[in-house]
């Protein structure tokens, strides 16, 4: 009885799960980050961004992501910190407009947790990244939640005066939510 | 009881250190609100930041020390309306010096900056984020400031008159040390 129950229930999330989604809803979807001003946790978002990912819930290890953030689109909580932030000391957005993920493996973590390895590439740096997420499948939809922590002096980003750590930390906290089709 | 001893030691050294908190809590909102964004106007925010909960705190310990020990009327010859100006002054000094970090931390709340006091415990904000209220806010800090440094001056003003023309205890009833007999 409870081999068939556990045969069944393999048949059942299988058929369940056995999608591939890679429309990726932007517009029900987000980038965004938190960083620490002397102490104080700032929320930020990055407001136009583009991705292509295809990834099944069954097999995620075969999936991949790609996606390329609109840096000038960045909001960081203040018209005078947007000027600052897109500026040559932060994101030197004239020159370098965007940062792109791209995912190169993607394992399993257990207990219903993966995690996405890649290269992320800002201001003409690239550096490997691990981004653990999770993912939930609610009516023919698929949402994808994940965060990870880079430092934002690896990549140049803050120069200058702002290099001092003790008022803008070096860590930054990024969280991504994708919903796919 | 009217001149020295009117006021509880403790009174006194509360009302010099909110003093001391005004005169450096003020001038660091004015620099800082006209510096251009940079490590060091964020530092000053902070600290601002800091004072300004001070002396919200400050405050209500003045009050709550003030109802349980109340001072002596002062009894010293002035017309009527100088009385009743001096008694006004005062009651506005305190309602602007829980007023004014009130607003500071509403601004904060509204402008999406949360006050975290000593860099330690967090102010629950109060408010949403909302711009439009956000700039309100700021305008309203702004001119209550304004309104307490003109009753500053008017504080000051008084107790020097006091002092030195009219040559009364009313200065050295918060200056001990002064230590003027009471003239009558």
């Amino acid at each position: 009885m409870n081999r068939l129950l556990t045969v069944m229930l393999v048949l059942f999330s299988c058929s369940a799960g056995a999608v591939e989604y890679s429309h990726v809803q932007l517009d029900k979807s987000s980038v965004t980050f938190e960083s620490r001003q002397m102490s104080v946790p700032v929320e930020g978002v990055f407001k136009k961004f583009t991705a292509s990912v295809k990834i099944n819930p069954v097999k995620p290890e075969a999936g991949s992501a790609k996606i390329e953030i609109d840096l000038a689109s960045i909001d960081a909580g203040s018209a005078e910190a947007n000027d600052e932030v897109t500026g040559k000391n932060w994101f030197n957005v004239a020159e370098f407009p965007k940062a792109s993920f791209v995912s190169s493996s993607v394992k399993s973590l257990g207990a219903g947790k993966y995690e996405a390895t890649g290269q992320l590439s800002i201001k003409g740096k690239t550096m490997p990244v691990q981004a653990p997420f999770t993912m939930k499948e609610d009516k023919g939809l698929l949402s994808v939640d994940g965060a990870f922590t880079l430092k934002r002096l690896d990549y140049g980003i803050g120069s200058g005066l702002w290099s001092d750590t003790s008022v803008v930390a070096d860590e930054v906290k990024i969280k991504f939510h994708l919903l796919l089709k | 009881m009217t001149g020295k001893g009117a006021y509880t030691r403790t009174a006194v050294y509360l009302h010099w250190l909110m003093a001391l908190l005004v005169f450096v809590t003020f001038p660091v909102g004015l620099v800082m609100s006209d510096m251009a964004l940079s490590p060091d106007k964020l530092r000053m925010l902070s600290y601002h930041k800091w004072l300004g909960v001070t002396v919200f705190l400050l405050v209500i310990v003045r009050l709550v020390w003030r109802a349980m020990h109340k001072p002596a009327p002062l009894d010293v010859p002035m017309p009527q309306w100088q009385h009743v100006a001096a008694k006004a002054v005062h009651v506005l000094l305190y309602v602007l010096l829980f007023a004014i970090p009130l607003s500071g931390w509403l601004m904060s709340s509204a402008k999406g900056f949360q006050t975290v006091y000593l860099g330690i415990l967090p102010l629950p904000d109060l408010l949403s984020k909302d711009k439009v209220l956000g700039d309100a806010l700021s305008a309203l800090h702004e001119v209550l400031n304004y309104t307490l440094l003109l009753l500053v001056i008017s504080h000051i003003g008084a107790a020097l008159k006091h002092h030195f023309i009219d040559r009364d205890v009313t200065l050295s009833r918060m200056i001990p040390f002064l230590n003027r007999r009471a003239s009558k």
